[in-house]
């Protein structure tokens, strides 16, 4: 399976990452290496395999519906880069 | 005071040899002296460490010390740490300072008084095999200095070998804590799935991810393991079972013992020099009653692949929240949100961080998911079935942790296949969740050798007591190199 | 219906997002109260801190096989949180966590009422397909920034079931009766308060056209957060027209998402979703599979409510009310009880009961635009009236007065009518001799009107009672009134 850099510029537009121009020949090899290592495993025999998703067989455990978090909205803010009023800013969101 | 065990420490802070305070200002001279080459350390917090260890010292004096308290720790910069930058060595959080404590943290710091030494480097995001992709630059291997010293904890290793922390914690996502250990002569052990909290460990593939400790003996891995792990409720992965004592399980005799050799641990690609050491580490093991058993593991060389769809497909999700918005890198001057995210995305990630988020978007997508994601899902059981089957026939499955001791800095670098066969025998527990283990067997030309054992699941208790028995035996495990004696 | 419905067939399902009504989160212990100061309800699970993890609230699963229960669908007993992924501001993981392949409930049905030929109702049934869990989003504020949006995670993480039906919808009055009836069926779960203005209960419209005899269906467009019924109906309405215009004119329906803009009744193609097409869903590896076992839905399915039919069916049977009055009735769960409240109470007819119920007191609370939980009428109050009719202290006419009087609250208190009834003087008149005396009064000062009445002009009889009524303010037992009057009018 190999990637073009057509290819890659897809998957970096799906991802949001910005890539520069001349980074995208060299992804779109490595990243075609990459797939021919993992294209392996299209020649196991997993023909009745159930997929496993988890390493140990367990269920979902479940918390109680309490209210245990307080309002912590100034520390939390104090990392952001960019807040007014309590709201976290971003350039104009268009819907 | 550097090469003392941490049952040792323990002991002479009780008996008021040292303080708290000076064992940790011992350390903390040792890193200012020895850091500048080594890079292990991404974040010294000096005097936070001092006040920590004059309250350790005061509760020491109270007597309602656990017995951990005071002896220092180096975190793996994975770990988030209330109020201390926490940057799993990304750009992109190079100006995080974490508003909360993971629940190791809690549990080694605050519940058992341990003392936090600073933050190690690391593989950006804990991807990598050599500690080269991280944002800080890479970190030197104490034995010799113009080798990596492997990855991702590369600063927890670099660290603990050079006696620039007594241990130190580690995250094992592929082999990322026993492949170091192996290449810097420590003992490293990732226990089962499930046993360590997640909380607060920074993400990179969640149903592989392990927190664990590297340390300079299986004793004293013991005791910082017995202190970190156990049930979290915030982790819905995390197991509810009582933890067994580690601690105590060390000295029980290993006659009759079954090991296992899985024949295709040791074929092509291992080392012939590491096989050499390996061979002979399990002669001492028989001489200690083990019996050693032929097995296989027949789906092993599938493990790579299937990790290589599975890590990045979870990586690619998990981090898929750094956009810039409420915390991290946020790239300047941007006009849409596009622009934010593809930016600050852009700029705030390395190479290999991208590249495994490219493959894991490109694995999911639709079109792809059944013929990479659901299928190496498939295999992973497979892997699973392997070890399901061989822990009938054997107590312990033992191998090499890495195919070759330590390679020199940026020989792999432009290669990035080669550099994920690096994990090529470590891969396997993560994907099974089993625990497994990495303890020093030897050196080849002055570069230590590390021997891997895996065990079934919840036998930690059993690894350590092996990798104990053998380091009663050996002196491997004692040596330092000479550059920081 | 402006479209020509002889060519053309119309195809909707309905997707309703409908917030569950939890303290905290579905993740975590953050509340989850509406109208907080922005982002103080917004935990490091919710901001999606490096490093954090979820777990499942209880309550959410509880009431999700609560709702699975109630439309007769199929449990899962094992089920699987997944991650739906696009990147958008108000979805702080980049990520929404969700159910795709494996969800909580399948396999359900809605029953509505149609209108069936000449003015005829019949039953149609509505698929649902599947009710899963997620969380939802935060919110987006556009007013107040120039170039700029502000984001508030408090709804980020408030627990949700997204309900998904069969295209099985017809027309836009089927959509909203379906979603009438689910919206009702929610509340009376206590699963939700189904507040449409805050958000509660969303409905996304997928619709598409195609010709009738045709038998595949026409390409879709899902229109998105339809906050109100009238909404709904409008947004389906144009959404109808306009692909039937596009594919008139030659042209083909997109799939694409499409917002409804309530000021101009159009709908429009959302920029923010364009290449939303590929969420790489995947099980969450921070979930566990959830398992619901029998033992666990039994114990949910014993708390579960007399449900919306059966209780209408129940009120014809036992209060032996026309199927109308029990579908009014019905119609909330508060409504129900008070009705039953008003009945267990007083003691009187139950039709009676209910004409107070929906004439009356509905339309007064109608009027001042008041729930049945705000009436100023309380059930023991308006029980305490329609005893004093049963034991006639006071007449049906007089009753009216009263009731006037308990809302204006002129009195309160379960005894309330009874104070009104003492401090206005209205206990009604039954001593014959006093209505016999006020009869012959009448009949005394108007001869005229009595000798015209004798002479066969019947219409009269009115006058004598109007006069009657009058000289008793009202007060004269009016069935006594009438037979003395007839008596004494004959002569």
């Amino acid at each position: 399976m190999s990637l073009s850099p057509e290819n890659v510029k897809q998957v970096a537009h799906l991802a949001r990452l910005e890539l520069p121009a001349e980074k995208i020949g060299p992804y779109a090899q490595q990243l075609s290496n990459i797939l021919d290592l993992v294209g392996q495993l299209s020649g196991a025999d997993t023909a009745g395999v159930e997929p496993m998703a988890h390493p140990l067989d367990m269920q979902q455990r479940l918390r109680p519906d309490a209210v245990t978090e307080p309002d912590r909205r100034e520390a939390f803010q104090a990392i952001a880069p960019e807040v007014d009023n309590g709201l976290y800013l971003v350039p104009k969101v268009i819907e | 005071m550097h090469t003392l065990s941490i049952k040792e420490m323990s002991e002479g802070l009780r008996a008021k040899k040292f303080s708290s305070r000076e064992l940790t200002a011992h350390y903390l001279a040792r890193i200012e002296r020895h850091d500048g080459t080594l890079n292990s350390y991404i974040t010294v917090t000096a005097e936070r460490a001092l006040k920590h260890a004059e309250a350790a010292d005061a509760r020491l004096a109270r007597g309602d010390a656990h017995a951990l308290t005071g002896i220092p720790l180096a975190q793996k910069d994975i770990f988030c740490t209330l109020g201390v930058k926490t940057s799993c060595a990304s750009k992109m959080l190079d100006s995080f300072i974490a508003p909360y404590d993971a629940t190791i943290v809690q549990k080694l710091h605050h519940d058992a008084g341990m003392v936090m030494l600073g933050k190690c480097n690391m593989d950006e995001f804990a991807m990598g095999s050599s500690n080269e992709t991280s944002f800080y630059g890479p970190v030197k291997n104490p034995w010799d200095t113009t080798r990596v010293p492997g990855g991702s904890s590369g600063g927890s290793v670099a660290a603990v070998a050079a006696g620039l922390a007594p241990a130190a914690t580690a995250s094992d996502t592929g082999g990322s804590i026993r492949q170091p250990a192996a290449l810097c002569g420590l003992t490293g052990i990732k226990p089962t799935y499930g046993r360590v909290s997640r909380y607060g460990m920074i993400a990179f593939a969640s149903s592989l991810d392990q927190a664990g400790v590297v340390a300079r003996s299986a004793e004293d891995a013991a005791h910082v393991l017995q202190a970190m792990s156990g049930f979290d409720p915030l982790d819905s992965t995390s197991i509810e079972r009582p933890v067994d004592d580690l601690v105590a399980g060390l000295g029980a005799s290993i006659k009759g013992l079954k090991i296992g050799l899985p024949k295709e641990y040791f074929a092509e690609g291992l080392a012939a020099s590491s096989r050499e050491k390996i061979d002979a580490a399990i002669g001492t093991l028989q001489s200690l009653g083990a019996e050693i058993v032929e097995i296989s593991l027949p789906n092993s060389p599938l493990s790579v692949p299937t990790y290589y769809v599975v890590a990045p497909a979870e990586a690619s999700s998990n981090l898929a929240r750094f956009d810039g918005v409420r915390y991290g890198h946020r790239a300047e001057g941007v006009k849409t949100l596009e622009e934010l995210y593809k930016r600050s995305r852009g700029e705030g990630f390395g190479a290999e961080v991208q590249r495994r988020i490219m493959i894991g978007t490109y694995v999911l997508s639709h079109g792809y998911y059944d013929a990479y994601y659901l299928q190496a899902q498939k295999v992973r059981k497979l892997i699973y079935e392997d070890f399901k089957r061989a822990f009938e026939r054997v107590d312990l499955v033992l191998g090499p942790t890495a195919t070759d001791v330590a390679f020199g800095l940026g020989s792999k670098t432009d290669d990035p296949v080669a550099m994920y066969l690096n994990d090529i025998y470590t891969i396997a527990a993560n994907l099974a969740g089993i625990p497994a283990m990495s303890l020093n067997c030897g050196f080849v030309e002055g570069l230590p050798v590390g021997l891997q054992l895996m065990g079934n699941y919840f036998s930690e208790a059993k690894l350590l007591n092996v990798a104990h028995q053998f380091q009663q035996a050996t002196d491997f495990h004692k040596q330092m190199p000479k550059a920081y004696v | 219906m402006a479209y020509d419905s002889s060519t053309w067939e119309v195809v909707i399902g309905l997707e309703v997002h409908c917030q569950l009504l939890t303290q905290s989160k579905i993740f975590s212990g953050a509340a989850t109260a509406y109208g907080a100061a922005p982002n103080t309800q917004a935990d490091p699970v919710t901001l999606g801190l490096p490093g954090v993890l979820p777990v499942l609230n209880r309550k959410v699963l509880e009431y999700a096989v609560k709702f699975g229960l109630a439309v007769d669908a199929k449990i899962a007993p094992r089920c699987v949180f997944a991650r739906k992924h696009y990147f958008y501001p108000d979805l702080p993981k980049g990520y929404q966590i969700s159910q795709y392949e494996l969800p909580i409930v399948f396999e359900g049905h809605l029953d509505i009422e149609v209108d069936g030929a000449n003015g005829s109702k019949t039953v149609k049934r509505i698929g649902i397909t599947r009710a899963h869990m997620e969380e939802d989003a935060g919110k987006s504020l556009h007013e107040g920034y120039v170039g700029q949006s502000g984001i508030d995670l408090n709804r980020a993480g408030t627990p949700l079931i997204e309900i998904v039906s069969e295209p099985d919808i017809r027309s836009a009055a089927e959509a909203v009766a379906y979603l009438k009836k689910l919206h009702q069926l929610v509340v009376y779960l206590g699963i939700c308060d189904g507040n449409m203005q805050e958000g509660s209960f969303r409905c996304d419209a997928n619709v598409s056209v195609r010709k009738r005899g045709e038998t595949k269906f026409g390409t879709r467009t899902e229109t998105k957060n339809v906050n109100s019924f009238r909404y709904v109906e409008k947004a389906i309405e144009y959404e109808i027209e306009r692909q039937i215009d596009v594919i008139e004119s030659g042209g083909k329906i997109v799939q694409e998402t499409r917002l409804f803009n309530p000021d101009t009744g159009e709908t429009r193609s959302m920029r923010s979703k364009e290449d939303a097409n590929d969420y790489r869903y995947f099980p969450d590896p921070d979930l566990l599979p959830v398992v619901v076992t029998n033992e666990d839905v039994e114990r949910i399915r014993a708390t579960m409510p007399e449900l919306p039919e059966a209780k209408r069916a129940r009120f014809v049977e036992q209060y032996k009310l026309p199927a109308y009055d029990a579908g009014v009735l019905t119609g909330e769960q508060a409504l129900a009880d008070y009705y039953e409240a008003v009945v267990a109470t007083s003691k009187a007819d139950a039709k009676t009961c209910a004409n107070w119920v929906i004439t009356d007191l509905l339309g007064a609370l109608n009027k001042l635009g008041k729930g049945i939980e705000d009436s100023p009428v309380t059930a023991p109050m308006l029980s305490g009236l329609v005893v004093r009719i049963a034991d006639k202290t006071i007449s049906g006419k007089i009753a009216k007065d009263v009731f006037e009087a308990m809302l204006a609250g002129e009195a309160t208190g379960d005894d309330a009518a009874d104070q009104i009834i003492k401090a206005k003087g209205l206990v009604q008149i039954t001593d014959e001799s006093a209505i016999v005396a006020a009869i012959d009064d009448i009949m005394a000062k108007n001869p005229q009107q009595v000798t015209d009445y004798r002479a066969g002009k019947d219409k009269l009889f009115g006058f004598f009672v109007g006069q009657a009524m009058k000289a008793t303010q009202g007060k004269a037992n009016p069935e006594a009134l009438n037979r003395l009057l007839k008596e004494k009018l004959a002569g």
